[in-house]
C-alpha cells in the first residue's frame, strides 16, 4: 500500500471560543472517492474549510508528500488540492469563461513523477456541456445547477490532484444531480481523487468507494461504502434526520 | 446669467471633474478589492502635485512638465506599494477602524514630510508646454490645458475599463472586489494581488495630482480637501465601480458649477448667494443619492467579508476591581486643585482632557455597541457649543442655562442626522455622517452674520465662581462622571442590549420585535445629547470657538481616541481620550512637526496594540493568567 494522497491527523477547529472539529484523523488515497457524511451542522463543511486553510486550524495535515497544515490557502491550491464551497462563490460578475480563467493553473504531477489529468475549457465543456452553451453569460445569470457545475469546472481548471467537493447535490434539481453523480464517476475515471462532503445517502452510494461518518465534531465511524449501504442501524444513528 | 455663461462654468466643471475621478477610481479600486478605506489618498494625490511642480521647475522644458507628470505618477504608485508592503499587510486582519486609523496617521506623516520638504509656501508650476494658449468659447477664454484635462479623464476611464475586461490582471480584480478569499483558495496569491492594487489605485491618485500641476497651486491643505470630495464622488458613485466615481466625479463638478453660474439671486426680497453654497452643495447631492440608492449611483450592496476580524467577546459588567480603581482615580481628580497652586497648568489639561473623555465615550457609545462608526461626530460636539456660545452672545443667558441649551441644540441635530444615517451601514454610514458633519461646518462658516464666521465667537467666559479654574475643573469632572456613567448604565439597560443585538445581527433582532433602525436612531441621538454637553463645557473652558470645534480633525481625533483606548471595552475610551490628550498638548509644545510625531505613535499603537490600550492590557492579563 502505498503513502496516502491526503493525510489528516488530529485536526481541531474553532470559530472563536467555539470549537468545531475535535481530533479529526483521516486519510484519502489517491483515485479514491471518500464521502464524508454527517447530518447538518456535524462539521463536514468545516473539515474541508480547516484542511483548506480557511479558518484557524490544529493538527498535521500532509499532501502527496507534504505538510501542507501551516500554509495560506493560496499556497495550499498551488500544491494541488482544490475545493468547491458549499454556497460556490461564483464571480457574478464574471462570464463563464472569465470564472474559469481565475481558476486556471499550469498543468501538474505528483510527488512520484506521473502527470495529473490536464483540463482546457474546451474539455470541461465536453464533461459539462450546459457551460459550453453559455461561455459569455455572467455567472449571476445562471441557474443553481449550472453554479454548481461551474464551481466544479473551476476547480478542475487548477488541475488539481485531489478535490474538496462540498455537498454538490444540496440545492439542485433532481436531473442535476443525477448528472453530478455521472461526472464524479468520470472525474474518478480520469484519476482524480474526491473527498466528498454529503448527507444525501443515495447519491454518496452512487459515487465513493469508503465513508467516514461525523457527529459533532468527530469521526464516529468509518468503513466501505458497501458496509454502510448494508447496515441499516448505523445510517439510522448518524444520517436519518 | 445667460446660456454661454452655463456652457462656459459646465466646462470648467468637466475639467476640475477629472481630478477628483482620479482620486476617486483609485479609492474605489483600492477599496473593492482590499477593503480598505484609504484616507491618505488625498495626501498622495497632494503628493503628486508636489513632486510634478519639482520636477516641472528644476528639469524644465517639454520634458520636464510632461515626463515629469508621468514619472511623478510611477513614483507615487512605488509609494503606494510601499506603504501596502510595509504597514497595511500587517492589519488586514484587524478591524475595519484600525485600517482607517493607520491610514489616518499617513496623512499626518505625508502632510508633515510635504511641509519638511516643500516648505509652507503655495506652489505655481509652470504653464503645460505646448499648451499656454487659450481658445475662446462664447467671448470667454477657456485654458487649452483645460481642454485637455476634460478629454484625458474619460481616455483614462476607458483604459481602466479595458484593462479591467480584458487582462487577467482584470479578471483578478473584479473577481477579488466580489470574493477575495475564494481567490485565494482558487491558487491566487492574495498578498501580490493587494500590492498591485495598491501601487495601481496610488497611481492614478498620483497622475491626478501630477495634472493638476499647471492648474493649482501645491499647497499643504489640499490633502483633506481632495479626500473629502473623492469619499463623496465614491460614495455616490457606488465602491467598486470605476464608471460610477467618473460619473459621479461629474454629476458633483457640475453641481457645484452651476452654483457658482448662478451667483447671487434676489428672491421674495431676500438676496442669495448661491457661490458659497458649493461647500453644502456636493454634500446635499451626496445626501439624497444616498438615501434613494444606498449603495450608490452604480455600486451594488457589498458581500460581507468572511471572518475577517475576531467576533467581539460580549460586555461585562464592571468587576469590584475596576470599581476600586475607579474611586481612587475619581479621589485623586477631586484632589487636584490642590495642586493647582504649584502647577496651573494642570488643572487647564485636566478640564481639556475630561472634555476630551466625554466626548469620546459618547462617541464610543454608538460606534462600539451601536456599531455605527461615526466620521462626523464633532458635528454634535460643534453644535453644542454653538449652541451655549450664541446663547451667551445673542441673549447674555447665564452659564447654566447655556449649559442646558448645549445638549439640546445637539440632540436635535443628532435627531435629525442620525434618521438619515442608520438607514446605511459600514462604510457608507461613515461617509454620511461625515458629510452632515461638513454641512454644520459649511453652515457655521458661511452663516457670518449669526456665527460670526471664521472669526468665531469670543468672550464666552464663565462668570464667578466658576471664573476659578479649581471651580470650574470640579464642575465638568462632575458633568463628565454623570456623562460616562449614564452613559455605561444605558448600555447594561434592556435598551443597550437592543442596540448591540442589531449591531451583531440586524435580522435576527427584528425577527424577535426589536425596532432596530428606532433602537439605533435613539442611541445616536444619546449619543449626540452626551457629546453636546461636552461641546459647551468646550466653549466655556475656551472662552472662545471658531468653526475648527466642528472641523474634520475633531472628528478623527475622536475616532482616534476610542480605537486607541480599544472599541471592545467601556473603559477604553476613557483612558484612550486621555492619553490622547495628554499626547497631543505635550507633543504639540514639543516640535514644529508634531503631526507626524503623532501619526508615527499611532502607526506604533496600531501595530503593537491592535486591540487598542485597554483591550491590550486585557490580553496580556489573560495570557499572564493562562501562564501562570
Amino acid at each position: 500500500m502505498t503513502a496516502p494522497l491526503l493525510n489528516v491527523e488530529n485536526l481541531n477547529a474553532s470559530y472563536g471560543a467555539a470549537q468545531i472539529l475535535f481530533d479529526l484523523s483521516f486519510e484519502i488515497g489517491r483515485g479514491e472517492v471518500v464521502a464524508l457524511m454527517g447530518r447538518n451542522g456535524a462539521g463536514k463543511s468545516t473539515t474541508m474549510k480547516a484542511i483548506m486553510g480557511l479558518m484557524a486550524r490544529r493538527g498535521r495535515t500532509t499532501f502527496d508528500g507534504v505538510d501542507i497544515s501551516r500554509m495560506r490557502p493560496y499556497e495550499i491550491a498551488r500544491r494541488g488540492l482544490g475545493f468547491t464551497p458549499e454556497d460556490r462563490r461564483i464571480f457574478v460578475d464574471l462570464t463563464v469563461m472569465e470564472n474559469l480563467d481565475i481558476g486556471r493553473q499550469p498543468p501538474r504531477r505528483f510527488a512520484d513523477g506521473t502527470a495529473a489529468p490536464v483540463w482546457t475549457p474546451q474539455r470541461l465543456f465536453t464533461l459539462f456541456p450546459n457551460l459550453g452553451e453559455m461561455p459569455d453569460r455572467p455567472g449571476g445569470g445562471m441557474s443553481g445547477g449550472e453554479q454548481q457545475m461551474l464551481t466544479v469546472a473551476r476547480t478542475l481548471m487548477g488541475n488539481p490532484l485531489l478535490v474538496l467537493l462540498d455537498e454538490p447535490s444540496e440545492g439542485v434539481a433532481p436531473l442535476i444531480v443525477e448528472q453530478m453523480a455521472n461526472t464524479i464517476v468520470e472525474l474518478k475515471k480520469e484519476g482524480l481523487s474526491i473527498l466528498l462532503s454529503e448527507q444525501n445517502m443515495h447519491f454518496a452510494e452512487l459515487v465513493s468507494d469508503r465513508v467516514y461518518l461525523l457527529e459533532k465534531g468527530q469521526i464516529r465511524w468509518n468503513g466501505t461504502m458497501k458496509e454502510l449501504a448494508g447496515n441499516v442501524e448505523i445510517q439510522r444513528n448518524y444520517l436519518t434526520v | 446669467m445667460n446660456v454661454s455663461g452655463f456652457i462656459f462654468q459646465a466646462l470648467n466643471g468637466l475639467s476640475s471633474a477629472s481630478g477628483l475621478f482620479f482620486v476617486a477610481a483609485g479609492l474605489s479600486l483600492i477599496f473593492g478589492v482590499t477593503r480598505i478605506v484609504n484616507i491618505a489618498h488625498g495626501s498622495l494625490y497632494m503628493l503628486g502635485t508636489y513632486v510634478a511642480y519639482s520636477l516641472a521647475t528644476k528639469i524644465g522644458g517639454g520634458f520636464g512638465f510632461w515626463g515629469g507628470i508621468v514619472i511623478t505618477a510611477c513614483l507615487v504608485g512605488l509609494l503606494g506599494a510601499a506603504i501596502e508592503f510595509v504597514l497595511l499587510r500587517r492589519i488586514y486582519r484587524a478591524p475595519e477602524l484600525f485600517q482607517l486609523l493607520a491610514t489616518f496617521a499617513l496623512i499626518l506623516i505625508i502632510n508633515d514630510a510635504t511641509l519638511w520638504l516643500w516648505g509652507p509656501e503655495d506652489l505655481l508650476g509652470p504653464r503645460a508646454p505646448g499648451m499656454r494658449d487659450a481658445i475662446e468659447i462664447f467671448g470667454r477664454r477657456l485654458p487649452t490645458y483645460d481642454l485637455f484635462l476634460i478629454v484625458i479623464a474619460p481616455v483614462v476611464l476607458w483604459i481602466l475599463h479595458l484593462g479591467l475586461a480584458r487582462t487577467r490582471f482584470g479578471r483578478l480584480v473584479r473577481a477579488a472586489t466580489q470574493d477575495r478569499e475564494m481567490v485565494g483558495a482558487l491558487g491566487v496569491n492574495q498578498a501580490m494581488l493587494f500590492t498591485a492594487v495598491f501601487a495601481l489605485g496610488s497611481f492614478l491618485a498620483g497622475l491626478g495630482g501630477a495634472l493638476q500641476v499647471a492648474r493649482e497651486p501645491a499647497n499643504l491643505a489640499m490633502d483633506l480637501t481632495v479626500i473629502g470630495d473623492a469619499f463623496v464622488v465614491v460614495v455616490v458613485g457606488g465602491m467598486g465601480s470605476i464608471t460610477g466615481a467618473y460619473l459621479a466625479a461629474v454629476i458633483i463638478a457640475e453641481v457645484k458649477a452651476l452654483c457658482i453660474a448662478i451667483g447671487t439671486v434676489s428672491m421674495f426680497g431676500m438676496s442669495l448667494n448661491f457661490s458659497k453654497f458649493t461647500l453644502v452643495a456636493e454634500f446635499l447631492v451626496m445626501a439624497a443619492v444616498l438615501i434613494a440608492r444606498p449603495y450608490g449611483l452604480l455600486g451594488r450592496p457589498q458581500g460581507a467579508v468572511r471572518g475577517v476580524a475576531d467576533p467581539e467577546d460580549p460586555m461585562r459588567p464592571a468587576t469590584p476591581a475596576l470599581k476600586f480603581l475607579g474611586v481612587v482615580v475619581l479621589g485623586a481628580l477631586m484632589a487636584m486643585p490642590l495642586m493647582a497652586q504649584s502647577s496651573p497648568y494642570v488643572l487647564i489639561l485636566g478640564i481639556d482632557v475630561m472634555i476630551a473623555v466625554l466626548f469620546a465615550a459618547s462617541l464610543h457609545f454608538i460606534m462600539g455597541p451601536g456599531g455605527m462608526h461615526s466620521f462626523g461626530h464633532a458635528a454634535y460636539f460643534g453644535l453644542g457649543a454653538y449652541g451655549a456660545a450664541l446663547l451667551v452672545k445673542w441673549l447674555a443667558a447665564p452659564m447654566g442655562l447655556a449649559l442646558l441649551a448645549a445638549p439640546i441644540t445637539a440632540l436635535l441635530g443628532a435627531l435629525l442626522f442620525g434618521w438619515f444615517a442608520v438607514r446605511l451601514s459600514g462604510v457608507y454610514l461613515a461617509m454620511l455622517t461625515l458629510a452632515f458633519a461638513q454641512i454644520v461646518w459649511a453652515a457655521v462658516f458661511q452663516w457670518e452674520d449669526l456665527t460670526g464666521g471664521s472669526n468665531g465667537v469670543i468672550g464666552v467666559w464663565p462668570p464667578a465662581p466658576f471664573s476659578n479654574s479649581s471651580v470650574y475643573f470640579i464642575l465638568v469632572l462632575l458633568l463628565t462622571v454623570i456623562g460616562v456613567l449614564a452613559l455605561r448604565r444605558i448600555l447594561f439597560a434592556p435598551f443597550g442590549y437592543a442596540m448591540r443585538a442589531g449591531r451583531d445581527s440586524p435580522l435576527r433582532a427584528e425577527a424577535i420585535g426589536i425596532d432596530v433602525k428606532r433602537v439605533h436612531w435613539l442611541g445616536f441621538a444619546i449619543a449626540g445629547l452626551v457629546c453636546g454637553v461636552a461641546g459647551g463645557l468646550f466653549a466655556f473652558a475656551k472662552g472662545s470657538i471658531s468653526p475648527e470645534t466642528i472641523g474634520v480633525g475633531r472628528s478623527i481625533d475622536g475616532l482616534v481616541m476610542v480605537l486607541l483606548g480599544g472599541i471592545q471595552t467601556l473603559t477604553g475610551p476613557i483612558v484612550g481620550a486621555s492619553v490622547f490628550a495628554v499626547l497631543q498638548d505635550t507633543i504639540m509644545r514639543q516640535t514644529e512637526y508634531w503631526r507626524a510625531l503623532l501619526g508615527l505613535i499611532i502607526l506604533l499603537l496600531v501595530m503593537a496594540f491592535p486591540a487598542g490600550i485597554v483591550g491590550g492590557v486585557i490580553n496580556l492579563l489573560r495570557r499572564w493568567r493562562t501562564a501562570s
